[in-house]
């Protein structure tokens, strides 16, 4: 009996070391394609990740650089959070303000328009707030404040949970009370909780697109890729992450990664990835016209100072 | 380092009363529903009582998430108890917990009643007691036992995540009080949003709160 217990142990062990070998092997594995013999570390959102979007760019990358790329996909707090650790050489994120505070402290540097998606307000197909009948993001969401009707917040400090902030600060209101619940969660989840609570709430296009056949919500605001108000545009900036201040980043292959996403190559990669038939992200990077503020965080000579 | 400067204490606050309440509330109420069932089962002798307890052993072991989704599929709008409107409430929480706390309390506390030494029994029966006084001393012998199970059971209960997430939806309002958001659920979600110290000061708060109420039931058990 003893002797057949440390049999099982032993098996046991060996199991676990198999299967931890197994995974370590699974990275070496991947990474024997590379010829610079590195990786590249990315810090992004989940909506570039969770569309496929991500492993199609990279792929590409793969074959014109030879390295791979390990993308870590969080909401885009965390990933800037990650990103002034040190924790990745550059960083895909979707919330200007985010981005534009990370460079006036440093953190980043050679920030760059990469592409953009849109925002949608969905909600109850009766809509009681009458949403649909509105055609700016500040009177929808003054509709639903004043109709008190629940509205489900991602209350994740994401790129969305920021956008849909920016929205409450343009229509002058402070949301609050029993109708508006923060779920802390990604934005599938958010969804699905708006859904069964019978709830208004504000979505990347992508991500909303991807989970229409789940979900009981009715897009009722279009964003301005269907002709909707500006102020729901979704734009992506991509930056490098400052090596004098991290010196532990590959700041060489960071930048090669922004040469190709933002080069015609890159661009065309993005405009052509689609999912159900329809393209979820359009470039942005390449325009004969000056546009100096995709290089600064904005209205940096009329307020650096400001936080 | 005070608490203020980490986070809101009203959020911190809130959070700990939705905790305690759900798990409190899911424990009582499993308490009440496994208790009888133990000790019908300990003292009776019936055919298939192993495959009664071989049950409850398993429920012990069942994975919070899957309860969660159970529970869910339930209660969701189109599911069959959707017109109650449970869905995303602290009342959702409490039947997860307790499905996921009831096999556990019933399970140990079986496993006391019947390890009471026959002899205790015995020797009860020898001085012409009857059978309710030979219940009742296995009971009192029994009770560090079923305490313990009780405690496990608000272990587990406070300390899961899985079906929480799930049937609660980890909702807080504005203002930062919760509506469902518990210990565990806003341990992720301020791990995930890289609040780390907020997260270390839950899960801090978390353990201290199991430590007290193991001291308060230890205490009143006579120890």
């Amino acid at each position: 009996m003893e002797y057949r217990r440390r049999e099982m142990l032993g098996a046991g062990v060996a199991g676990i070391a198999a299967a931890v070998s197994g995974c370590l092997g699974g990275r070496n594995a991947e990474s024997d394609g590379s010829i610079t013999g590195e990786e590249l570390a990315l810090a992004t959102t989940t909506s570039t990740y969770d569309t496929g979007l991500l492993d199609e760019v990279n792929e590409a990358f793969q074959e014109r650089f030879g390295t791979p790329v390990a993308a870590n996909a969080q909401g885009t707090g965390k990933a800037i959070e990650s990103a002034r650790n040190g924790n990745a050489d550059v960083i895909l994120v979707h919330a200007r303000s985010q981005e534009d505070e990370f460079m006036r402290d440093g953190y980043g540097v050679n920030r760059r328009d990469l592409m953009f998606n849109d925002f949608v307000v969905v909600g109850p197909s009766d809509d009681p707030a009458g949403v649909s009948e509105t055609e700016q993001a500040t009177a929808a969401f003054d509709a639903i404040a004043s109709a008190r009707a629940t509205f489900t917040s991602r209350g994740d400090d994401s790129g969305t949970h920021t956008k849909e902030r920016v929205v409450w600060n343009e229509a002058g209101l402070e949301p609050g009370g029993e109708w508006y619940q923060e779920t802390g969660s990604g934005m599938g989840d958010t969804l699905t909780v708006a859904s069964e609570s019978r709830a208004y709430t504000l979505a990347d296009r992508g991500t909303y697109l991807s989970m229409q056949d789940n979900v009981d919500l009715e897009l009722l605001l279009q964003g301005p890729i269907e002709g909707g108000p500006a102020l729901l545009a979704n734009p992506y900036g991509i930056m490098a992450i400052n090596p004098e201040i991290h010196s532990n980043v590959n700041y060489q292959l960071a930048m090669a990664y922004i040469g190709f996403v933002t080069s015609p190559d890159g661009q065309a990669v993005i405009e052509e990835f689609t999912a159900n038939d329809q393209q979820l992200f359009y470039p942005e990077a390449l325009a004969e016209d000056p546009d100096f503020q995709q290089y600064v965080p904005e209205g940096w000579q009329s307020n650096a100072d400001e936080d | 380092m005070p608490l203020e400067s980490i986070a809101e204490p009203n959020y911190l606050r809130s959070i700990i009363r939705i905790s305690l309440t759900v798990s409190l509330t899911a424990v009582a109420l499993s308490t009440l529903l496994s208790l009888p069932i133990a000790f019908l089962v300990g003292f009776a002798d019936f055919r298939g009582k192993r495959l009664v307890t071989a049950v409850i052993n398993t429920g012990m072991g069942f994975p919070s998430v899957v309860v969660g989704l159970l529970v869910l599929l339930a209660i969701s709008n189109n599911g069959p108890l959707g017109s109650l409107n449970l869905v995303y409430t602290p009342e959702a929480m409490i039947i997860s917990q307790c499905i996921l706390a009831a096999p556990v309390i019933t399970g140990v506390a079986l496993s006391a009643v019947e390890s009471v030494d026959d002899t205790v029994r015995n020797a009860a029966y020898g001085i012409g007691g009857t059978r309710t006084d030979v219940a009742l001393i296995t009971l009192k012998e029994a009770r560090y036992g079923v305490i313990t199970g009780i405690l496990a059971g608000f272990g587990r209960a406070v300390s899961e995540v899985g079906s929480v997430l799930i049937v609660g939806g980890n909702i807080a309002y504005a203002d930062g009080t919760s509506k469902t958001r518990t210990i565990t659920t806003a341990i992720t979600f301020e791990t995930r949003r890289g609040e780390f110290e907020t997260a270390l000061v839950l899960g801090a708060v978390l353990l201290v709160l199991v430590l007290l109420v193991n001291g308060l039931v230890l205490r009143l058990g006579g120890r």
